[in-house]
């Protein structure tokens, strides 16, 4: 069942696609991870979600609810913490979680009872009535989670809620989202930290250049790879036509697949290896063609594997690839009504 | 346990659209206010800009002749009026910067995140806000123009008073909130206002009659709002209240108060059908 479906959803600003063609279903109930760089489009995809964006095309269901047509009704129904905290820095923390019970048209005593109830939960006892001009980043992102709590939503979404916070409060808000999890509230979380999604998703998407590359849950999508990880050079600064060569000497090996030149690594060649027999015999079959293992590294597949083998990159390089490329200027003009 | 409860939202269904309305603007509203009453130096300067110019202006032409002014007054007394309306005038043109830091700060998306009854909410809370705030600094105006001895209007005067700000101050509000929504950033904003403010008051009846300026001056100060807000505020002051009579002699024209206080209507009725479409694409 369902709590999500996004439908061939396209959304362009200006020449720039943020995203072409996105499918994306998120079971009711579960926590559910986007992971992608900086700038794939997943806020792109949550702001639709939360009425906050309208697509060019596509469809979007919240609960069932036609998100396109039924604006009021999703909201309800859903709780957002955004990528940038929204605080009132002249009012108390108190003061901004009551404005946001009035918003979402709380009464009075079940207002003040949630209050109490998210102070205590999520630690902020000892500096709520303060202004939150005054606040670390941390204590905005603790205020942020309880504003979206307030109204007890069915569904929570949050755009990258642990960037740049202190490990106190990462492990706060990974604490409650556990048990929010566990309590059947579903959860949509865009990230770009690995450990994050592979530490609390249940499923979870790939997304890059605006489409998913890759979904399932993050052991099985690990498991698809079919192994450890081998990172292998054969120089310390090899080239495109002696990487090539390798990929094509070593792709025959009985045991080994996937076999990806990852370029930004100075030619280094990623692959997958079914056990160890196959690493203690890769020295013989390079030096018969002679190559030499200048170094090799041997791992259990994480979720940066996944993503390389999808795109043929690290989720680092990526990251490092679109910062170049990304228009702030841009992406804060979109962000504003 | 943090818990969420799928009830609750049947639950809300049932409840009043009317009275969620009045929860979301009051609370709104009250934000504004607790800004206010922590930050007040904008409330302040509203107030001492134009007393300074009250003080300084009527000292400047103190030892004028007495029949210096139509209708033998003071210049101090004259100036009253015109303070008044450039102090609600100022507040009022001031109402959008509250909304564009809201949209800068992305403050703004966490009230379209929300389920408002209406987003209409967010647009009255300003408008309640900024009115109250200019109605005070202008009542602040006239206590301190009275201690000086500039007169203080009767109580139809006073009834006048109210009604030509409110609706000089809605005009402009709605126009300083549509330019919040349509200008990139509050620099612009900002800038909107500081090249607005001065012009527009010398521009007017506000510092010297229409008989003292040059012909060209006098065609724009008598198309200008603020002449139409000043004269009834300055007969309010000087005569007893007769909306019949002539308040401004224009190039084109007599002009009495019935039709000043309709040209504002107009003004502030105009206004808000133009900004509308522009309020309901921006709040979509």
């Amino acid at each position: 069942m369902f709590f999500i479906h996004l439908r061939d959803l396209f959304k362009s600003y200006g020449p720039v696609r943020a995203l072409d063609g996105l499918n994306l279903t998120v079971p009711r109930g579960s926590l559910y991870g986007l992971l992608g760089p900086n700038g794939a489009g997943k806020s792109t995809a949550l702001r639709i979600i939360c009425t906050l964006l309208a697509p060019d095309s596509g469809r979007v269901e919240v609960g069932g609810c036609d998100v396109l047509l039924e604006e009021k009704e999703t909201r309800r129904r859903l709780g957002y913490v955004a990528q940038d905290v929204a605080i009132d820095k002249i009012l108390t923390g108190r003061e901004l979680l009551q404005l946001q019970g009035d918003l979402y048209h709380l009464d009075n005593k079940y207002k003040r009872k949630r209050i109490e109830e998210l102070i205590q939960r999520l630690d902020m006892h000892e500096w709520i009535d303060r202004r939150c001009g005054s606040f670390s980043g941390g204590m905005k992102r603790r205020l942020d989670l309880a504003s979206g709590l307030l109204h007890e939503p069915e569904l929570l979404i949050l755009d990258e809620p642990t960037v740049g916070l202190d490990i106190e409060s990462r492990s706060v808000i990974w604490g409650l989202l556990k048990e929010l999890r566990n309590n059947e509230t579903t959860i949509l979380l865009s990230s770009h930290y690995l450990e994050e999604v592979d530490e609390l998703a249940d499923e979870m998407a790939i997304i890059d250049k605006g489409k998913v590359i890759a979904s399932g849950k993050p052991d099985d999508l690990k498991k698809e790879l079919g192994g450890d990880r081998v990172t292998l050079r054969v120089r310390e600064f090899s080239d495109e036509v002696e990487a090539e060569s390798v990929r094509k000497l070593i792709k025959n090996i009985n045991g080994v697949s996937n076999v990806v030149v990852n370029q930004k690594q100075g030619y280094s060649l990623n692959f997958l290896v079914q056990n160890n027999d196959v690493i203690s015999n890769l020295s013989g079959h390079l030096s018969k063609e002679n190559f030499e293992v200048f170094a090799l590294s041997h791992s259990r597949p994480s979720l940066d594997d996944v993503y390389l083998q999808a795109t043929g990159k690290t989720l680092m390089d990526a990251e490092l690839e679109l910062a170049g490329k990304r228009d702030f200027k841009l992406e804060n003009k979109k962000s504003m009504r | 346990m943090i818990s969420t409860n799928p009830s609750l939202h049947k639950e809300k269904k049932s409840r009043n659209d009317l009275n969620e309305m009045l929860q979301e603007t009051s609370a709104l509203t009250w934000r504004l206010f607790i800004q206010l009453i922590r930050r007040p130096s904008t409330l302040f300067a509203g107030i001492l800009q134009p007393l300074i110019w009250l003080l300084l202006f009527a000292a400047l032409f103190s030892k004028a002749p007495v029949d210096f002014l139509p209708g033998g007054s003071s210049y101090g007394e004259f100036l009253g009026a015109g303070l008044i309306v450039f102090t609600a005038f100022s507040g009022a043109l001031n109402a959008g910067l509250p909304l564009m830091f809201d949209r800068e700060f992305g403050f703004l998306n966490r009230l379209l995140v929300a389920p408002l009854s209406s987003r209409s909410s967010i647009v009255i809370s300003s408008v309640i806000y900024i009115t109250s705030i200019s109605l005070l600094q202008s009542f602040a105006i006239m206590v301190t123009s009275a201690l000086l001895g500039y007169g203080w209007p009767s109580l139809g005067g006073f009834f006048l008073i109210a009604i030509t700000l409110l609706l000089l101050v809605f005009a402009i509000t709605g126009l300083s909130l549509g330019l919040a929504f349509v200008l990139p950033g509050h620099i612009e904003l900002i800038a909107i206002i500081f090249i607005a403010n001065l012009p527009v008051l010398f521009a007017s009846t506000a510092l010297a009659p229409i008989s003292f300026m040059p012909e060209w001056l006098g065609w724009i100060a008598s198309i200008n709002p603020l002449t139409f807000a000043i004269e009834p505020i300055r007969m309010a002051y000087h005569n007893s209240v007769n909306l019949n009579a002539v308040l401004i002699n224009a190039p084109y024209g007599e002009v009495n108060g019935y039709t000043c206080l309709v040209i504002l209507l107009i003004l502030t009725v105009g206004l808000f059908f133009l900004i509308r479409p522009l309020l309901n694409r921006k709040l979509a």
